[in-house]
């Protein structure tokens, strides 16, 4: 077999398989999918958004794409409303997870793993299933699973799609289900690596659970929370099928659902109209950016280096 | 010992009532899918339930062939694993690379591999869509794969995985004559089991699930997967109830048997992104 490897490609293959040269030939299907789908992406998406595109034709139109979605009545609701879903679900999604995770590996909790089990078999279902349970558990009927709750409570039957803060409590109550025990394991994970002696002192000192909580635990548990803080931010602003699901479409009553990868889906797919969509596109990305650079300096991650 | 006892029961019943709402929803599905769906487009989702006549009549339906979701089930399976194996063989490469060699551009590169992980894909699936337009791949599956078969997620992990591996390997490796890549395929790839184990699970289900990108690139109704299919019922005018309960059913069955069998490496996977270096 040797004898017939001609001598040219006996030359590149020593090439590729020095060491010097090894480590890019290992990072290349990282480079090449970056290069084609990521970089080519982001650069055709700024030059479209400045574009007005039709076609095959496309001209420059500057801002005007900019100009005209920014004060979009419609695409300041979507925006609105992706921020303040976002906010909302951070502010349910650390907080109660947090808690869970500390009384689950309390020591007086018996069979712990039993109970982290099935809080995390919703992260299991697609965005599809959950949709389309919820969407049917807060149907409009009067046997719909949720109207039967509340009519316990003697209330009458609600059409739950209806109203801004019915929608909200579905799209919460969905966020919960759904990730509350992947963000309770991510704490779980994080308790794990406190040192237990750090308890034992609290103890000795005579502080109670309350207070070993609040001084030991949460300031312990920082780098967890801001990592679940950012999944979270992502998460809640790229927020998109969920609303799909329940609204069967993109579109609800007054927009009362519609968020920012609507109004881009609507934009970009329903109407064609690639140059708006690209606007609200970049509009995105500088949102990710900025709350990427903040992240990092709350973080401090720009101080730390790699190891 | 005996003072704590409360505390212990206070806890199990907080804990049996978030497991109650956390089954809730399934069991409601569960339920559903034991009656013919006209009956619960009529009196809606609950659990109300006649059991003398409750019967597997949906499921059978499912595979009586009169619909396309055996297709969608087969697609969807098509692509999952051939999205799995893909990512894991390339993501993996690409992290032993970060992770084992020193060399010129490596922290710029890394940047990189975080600047992707950070942007959310929905960003860019404007520009991407027409990418694929224009490589002809709309309405293939290969379509679907293509952007996603190197996961900087993936990277990251392996990366950090094999950062625990002492590189006294790669010099025995080399010692004993092992190419590059011989040492890759010879001694990291079976220490690397746990980690293929991990991250396949992780990768095999963002695949089987994911919805908003494979609703995009396909629109027949024989090429589309499970997720899609299945949204594609609850559609205001046919009755479609029967296959899209028994199907929403039977499309978590197989992911819940697996959970069963590997939880662990469930649980590392979907986590692992809070692995910090």
């Amino acid at each position: 077999m040797e004898k017939n490897v001609p001598k040219k490609k006996k030359f590149s293959t020593k090439f590729l398989y020095s060491q010097k040269i090894a480590p890019y030939v290992f990072i290349s299907p990282f480079v090449i999918t970056f290069v084609i789908f990521f970089a080519y992406s982001i650069v055709n998406m700024v030059i479209m958004s400045f574009q007005n595109v039709a076609g095959a034709k496309s001209t420059f139109i500057g801002f005007e794409n900019y100009a005209k979605i920014l004060p979009n009545a419609v695409f300041r609701k979507a925006l609105r409303n992706s921020i303040f879903y976002t906010i909302v679900s951070c502010a349910l999604m650390i907080p109660i997870p947090l808690v869970m995770a500390a009384m689950l590996n309390s020591r007086h909790m018996r069979a712990k793993s039993f109970f982290r089990s099935i809080t995390f078999i919703p992260a299991l279902t697609s965005v599809v299933v959950a949709g389309v349970i919820f969407r049917l558990m807060f149907g409009e009927l009067e046997g719909s699973f949720m109207n039967q709750v509340i009519g316990i409570f003697g209330k009458e039957p609600i059409v739950w799609l209806r109203t801004p803060l019915t929608v909200w409590i579905i799209l919460f109550f969905l966020c919960l289900w759904r990730w509350t025990g992947v963000n309770m394991m991510y704490y779980l994970s994080g308790l794990q690596q406190i040192d237990s002696s750090l308890y034992e002192s609290a103890a000795i000192d005579g502080a109670g659970t309350l207070q070993t909580f609040r001084y030991i635990t949460i300031p312990l548990l920082k780098p967890t929370t801001i990592y679940v803080l950012t999944i979270s931010i992502f998460g809640g602003m790229a927020m998109f099928s969920e609303s799909y699901m329940i609204f069967n479409g993109n579109k609800s009553p007054n927009n009362v659902g519609t968020t920012l990868v609507g109004m881009l889906y609507r934009m970009g797919f329903e109407q064609g109209n690639m140059g708006i969509a690209s606007a609200i596109g970049v509009i995105f990305l500088l949102i990710v950016l900025v709350v990427n650079v903040i992240q990092l300096f709350i973080n401090g991650t720009f101080g730390r280096k790699e190891k | 010992m005996k003072k704590s006892i409360p505390k212990t029961v206070l806890l199990v019943i907080f804990f049996v009532g978030v497991a109650v709402i956390t089954l809730l929803p399934l069991a409601l599905l569960f339920v559903a899918s034991l009656r013919p769906g006209q009956e619960l487009m009529r009196n809606g989702l609950n659990f109300r339930i006649d059991w003398a006549h409750a019967n597997l009549d949906e499921y059978r339906l499912l595979f009586s062939g009169n619909n396309a979701y055996v297709t969608w089930y087969l697609n969807s399976l098509k692509v999952t694993v051939l999205q799995v194996v893909l990512s894991l063989v390339l993501s993996s490469f690409v992290g032993y690379g970060f992770a084992m060699y020193e060399f010129k551009g490596k922290g710029f590169f890394f940047l990189l591999v975080l600047l992707v992980m950070m942007v959310p894909t929905e960003v860019i699936i404007l520009p991407l869509y027409k990418l694929i337009i224009g490589m002809h791949l709309i309405n293939t599956h290969t379509g679907i794969i293509l952007p996603y078969i190197v996961i900087p997620m993936l990277i990251f992990f392996f990366r950090q995985y094999l950062s625990g591996i002492p590189k006294d390997f790669l010099d025995a490796g080399r010692v004993d004559g092992c190419s590059e890549y011989g040492i890759y395929t010879r001694i990291m790839l079976p220490l690397m089991k746990p980690a293929f184990a991990s991250m396949g699970i992780y990768e095999g289900m963002s695949s089987w699930n994911n919805f908003f990108w494979p609703m995009i690139v396909i629109n027949q109704n024989n090429k589309i997967t499970l997720p899609v299919g299945l949204q594609s019922l609850l559609s205001p005018y046919g009755n479609n109830y029967d296959i899209l309960i028994a199907g929403s059913v039977f499309a978590i069955l197989p992911i819940l048997l697996l959970f069963a069998l590997f939880q662990q490496y469930f649980i590392e996977g979907m986590t692992a992104g809070g692995v910090k270096g």
